[in-house]
């Protein structure tokens, strides 16, 4: 019961904030629900320079507004998706995309996790291999009966012999 | 060879953080710092009034012609009061132009504040809408940039200049760029 009102109340708070959040971009409004989704994939996919990890949809810095004014009245005249991201990469870089192209300055953004998932992998399977070599050893009976006494003796005279 | 990498991959890993780390010490490092587009392309077109005299338009091809720097500043800026001194100072020196586009700025707290604090600047571009910035791809002022006598950018600074920066960049490039014409 607890966890259905919790979640009824989670639900809620959801399908209030979602339209919080597009109230900032109300006042963009296409005739064309194709621009519409265009103007949001796009301004989605662009970095805000100021905030630099929000996206322009979500920034409210100023130049943030700007631009998202600036691409809005790009796309009312007619230019598209391409067109705005042309215009954005010649003033600020691949910076600017969320989605950067592959070239070689980005390479290391592209291969750099997928480098170190491998360092990390490799690493990984060594500890292991050593570790399961090391429980395959058997003890030898004289081993055995070493660690037996030992086992056997009271937890407290170990701390009696420092 | 595993009793040597033990030691040698923490050294290794070790040398690289401070490396960073060492890099984050330059006073002129700025995290924030996007690599310009424009360098090596030309000044955008502009047609913008003065903010000294509101009547008078100055366009990109006024400005041609002689190698200059191109200072953004506002009023609300709060690095570009910092960096104003030493713009000052580099005015007195006589060795570039300095420009200003003075950014989203109010008109009158403009012209009170180069009054208030010195006037380096030869002429101030005045884009109250900020549309000339966003094709200069500016993100943050203050920012300059260094013009060369064909309108073409060769150098950008996001954030306050100083006198070290002056000394051993700017001026030994301007003067590269003099000597070029």
């Amino acid at each position: 019961m607890m966890f259905v009102r919790s979640f009824l109340l989670s639900l809620f708070f959801l399908v209030i904030a979602t339209p919080l959040h597009a109230a900032t971009l109300a006042e963009y409004t296409f005739e064309d629900p194709q621009k519409a989704a265009d103007f949001r994939e796009v301004i989605d996919e662009m970095r805000c320079l100021v905030c630099q990890n929000e996206s322009l949809a979500g920034s409210n810095a100023e130049l943030a507004v700007d631009l998202r004014n600036e691409i809005f009245d790009m796309m009312t005249a007619g230019q598209d998706k391409d067109d705005i991201i042309r215009f954005m990469v010649a003033r600020y870089g691949d910076f600017v995309l969320y989605d950067p192209p592959m070239k070689p300055s980005t390479y290391p953004l592209w291969f750099g996790p997928l480098v170190l998932l491998i360092i990390g992998a490799l690493v990984l399977i060594r500890a292991l291999r050593k570790k399961s070599v090391t429980q395959e050893t058997e003890l030898s009976n004289d081993e055995q009966q070493r660690l037996d006494t030992l086992l056997k003796q009271p937890s407290d005279s170990k701390d009696a012999q420092k | 060879m595993s009793r040597y990498l033990r030691f040698l991959v923490p050294l290794a890993i070790f040398a690289v953080i401070a490396a960073f780390l060492f890099k984050g010490l330059d006073e002129n490092y700025n995290p924030r710092a996007i690599p310009s587009p424009l360098i090596g392309k030309q000044v955008p077109e502009f047609s913008l009034p003065l903010l000294e005299q509101p009547d008078t338009q100055i366009t990109n091809k006024d400005l041609l012609g002689k190698v200059y720097l191109l200072n953004v500043w506002a009023t609300w800026c709060v690095s570009c009061r910092a960096e104003h001194e030493t713009l000052v100072q580099l005015g007195r020196m006589n060795k570039v132009d300095i420009y200003g586009l003075n950014w989203k700025d109010e008109r009158v707290a403009a012209q009170a504040w180069l009054r208030q604090l010195g006037n380096p600047y030869t002429a101030n571009i005045f884009d109250k809408k900020g549309r000339t910035a966003i094709d200069l791809g500016v993100y943050g002022a203050p920012e300059t940039f260094l013009v060369d006598a064909q309108g073409i950018i060769h150098y950008k600074h996001a954030g306050p200049v100083n006198p070290d920066l002056i000394r051993d960049k700017i001026l030994p490039m301007v003067a590269e760029l003099k000597k070029k014409g």
